[in-house]
């Protein structure tokens, strides 16, 4: 397996794992903004990281190989 | 008067969209790709809008609120950023091999790339059928929610069979004229007004209710409401099992077509970039809002909800079920945005709700035009109706299944309890997650047989009707069945295609060239 492939795959792996963030479980603070509990403001955030990672993806693992549909049968 | 003139106007423009789309089709002699897949040309900002409008639904807006208004902030958790993550991700590594199979091959659906991929017939079928049956609640759902809005927004001035019937007269009629091309312009308007409404909302109450700190404070100052804004009553468990739940979106028929629509590949580019975003976006300000709407305890409205809740927490095991489920309906909070809105905001803000809410509630056109896709190519055209009375016959008979479904699908909605349906869609994305597994399956082992893929077929539909009927049913460990369910639907795959001959070489080689 290729460095990248191993790279994007523990990156990917990392952000799921990111997803149970178990440590603001049971707090609401610091309010960020002054308003938004930490853990809602922590899975605003993943959204974020969520689109950096499909930006990584779609600009470094692209299947262009897929690109060519020249076989139609039909 | 208002909102409802808002409304009606709304619909209108969308009927005129789906028209439209239909005079701008141009003569093809591929006139069955041109209705069913918009002749696979859908550029890419209404590719954008309208997949993610596809897969909104009046839960989006309403039922988020609603959820975190009882919950408190773990619905975002729960369904947004799992599904921000999730979602992306599946269109990325399965939904461009999809695009690229289809243009390759001439798929229409998903049944074609499995009967082709695993050189079977029947079990297609089985496959199709299964697929169907997940897809017919949500349709009887959208009726029913098209009827149920227009009477709230009218005040009661539209009756429910009403409202029903003229949602689900205007949804048909640009199913039936725009197909493909008419439903995704229609739904990428939807998203603008979906993603338009949130933002506003959230200002115009924001201001209204005098900040939003001094809410969330008045929110954490007192002991019942103070967990709303933690996850201290929620299991890990729980929350973990959510994260399958946005596996099932590619599985479902209307967003697997949908993969197919596409000009090119490079659009689902800049779709899976701006998908996280777009559930930020929406998701974010209705969670919120559903939150603090817990601070307006001088609303009466939102007062008697309160107490209703609370009289549900104290309720002791004796308390009749009918006078529980009175309280629970009374503590529900899916029109806790509504109640802000009519609060804080003037009336064409209201109106322009009602019409995000109208958008919210017609998501059930692409699933219409899928399962009258799905049944025109996996049946009447697999089974010999496009060879005997030709292409243009294939066409017309999904338009006329468009009518029939829509049809059905309204009488039932007037018959039926709704709770039948709302639980039948809670069942069925565990069933849509667990056929995801054939997907992965087709796409990325080689060594998939069809024997495997009906093993799936066979325990999920096995596994819903048995989770529906059985309360606590695979509940495993405290995890929700749909990880069970998913996990199982893998080993079954591995274990029985290996146990079974795989597909020709050349089929297989056709799957996996690079």
């Amino acid at each position: 397996m290729q460095p990248k492939t191993v790279l994007l795959t523990l990156a990917i792996a990392a952000l799921y794992v990111l997803h149970q963030d178990v440590g603001f479980w049971r707090t609401a603070h610091p309010l960020v903004f002054g308003f938004l509990p930490v853990a809602l403001a922590y899975h605003a955030a993943y959204c974020v990281a969520a689109a950096v990672l499909m930006w990584v993806l779609t600009r470094v693992a692209w299947p262009h190989h897929l690109d060519d549909t020249r076989e139609r049968r039909h | 008067m208002i909102p409802a003139v808002l409304v009606f106007t709304y619909l209108a423009v969308v009927l005129y969209i789906g028209i439209f789309a239909f005079r701008h089709t141009r003569p093809t002699d591929r006139e069955a790709e041109d209705y069913f897949l918009a002749g696979r040309a859908l550029g890419p900002v209404v590719f954008l809008l309208s997949l993610f409008g596809t897969n909104m639904t009046a839960f989006t807006i309403l039922g988020s609120a609603g959820h975190a208004f009882a919950n408190g902030v773990v619905t975002f958790g729960l369904m947004a950023s799992a599904s921000a993550f999730v979602i992306p991700l599946t269109l990325f590594f399965v939904g461009t091999r999809l695009w690229a199979l289809g243009r390759r091959h001439g798929f229409m659906t998903s049944v074609q790339m499995f009967r082709d991929r695993w050189e079977c017939s029947h079990i297609g079928t089985v496959i199709f059928a299964v697929q169907a049956a997940l897809l017919v609640p949500y349709i009887i759902i959208g009726v029913m929610g098209g009827g149920t809005a227009l009477r709230a927004i009218t005040g009661g001035f539209v009756p429910f069979w009403l409202g029903g019937a003229v949602v689900a007269l205007v949804v048909m009629s640009y199913v039936f004229f725009g197909g493909m091309r008419g439903t995704a312009w229609v739904n990428a308007f939807q998203t603008v007004l979906f993603l338009s409404f949130g933002a506003i909302a959230l200002i115009v109450i924001g201001r209204g209710m005098g900040g939003f700190p001094s809410a969330i404070q008045s929110l954490l100052d007192s002991p019942t409401t103070a967990p709303l804004l933690t996850r201290e009553r929620f299991s890990t468990l729980t929350f973990f099992s959510y994260t399958f739940i946005p596996l099932s979106t590619i599985a479902f028929p209307h967003i697997t077509i949908f993969c197919l629509t596409a000009r090119r590949m490079s659009q689902f580019r800049r779709t899976v970039i701006f998908y996280p975003l777009c559930i930020l976006a929406i998701w974010l300000p209705c969670v919120f809002l559903g939150v603090a709407a817990n601070s307006m305890q001088d609303v009466p409205r939102i007062a008697q909800k309160l107490e209703a809740r609370q009289a549900l927490a104290v309720a002791t095991p004796a308390m009749p079920a009918e006078e529980r489920a009175s309280l629970r309906r009374q503590a529900a909070g899916d029109d806790v945005v509504p109640i802000m809105l009519e609060q804080y905001a003037p009336l064409w803000l209201a109106g322009l709700l009602g019409a995000g809410i109208m958008a919210a509630v017609m998501a059930s056109d692409s699933q219409i035009l899928a399962l009258s896709t799905m049944f025109t190519e996996d049946v009447f055209a697999f089974y010999g109706g496009k060879a005997r009375f030709g292409e243009h016959v294939q066409v017309q008979t999904g338009r006329l299944f468009v009518v029939l479904l829509t049809l059905v699908a309204y009488v039932v909605a007037l018959r039926a309890p709704q709770g039948i349906f709302d639980l039948a869609v809670q069942y069925a994305f565990s069933g849509y997650a667990s056929l995801s597994v054939l997907f992965l399956g087709a796409l990325f082992w080689k060594r998939s047989t069809k024997w495997g893929a009906l093993a799936v077929a066979v325990w999920t539909a096995a596994a819903v009707i048995y989770t529906a009927t059985i309360p606590g049913a695979l509940a495993w460990f405290g995890l929700l069945p749909v990880v069970p369910m998913t996990l199982i639907s893998c080993v079954l795959l591995f274990v029985v295609s290996l146990m079974t001959r795989p597909p020709a070489e050349e089929t297989v080689a056709r799957y996996f060239a690079r």
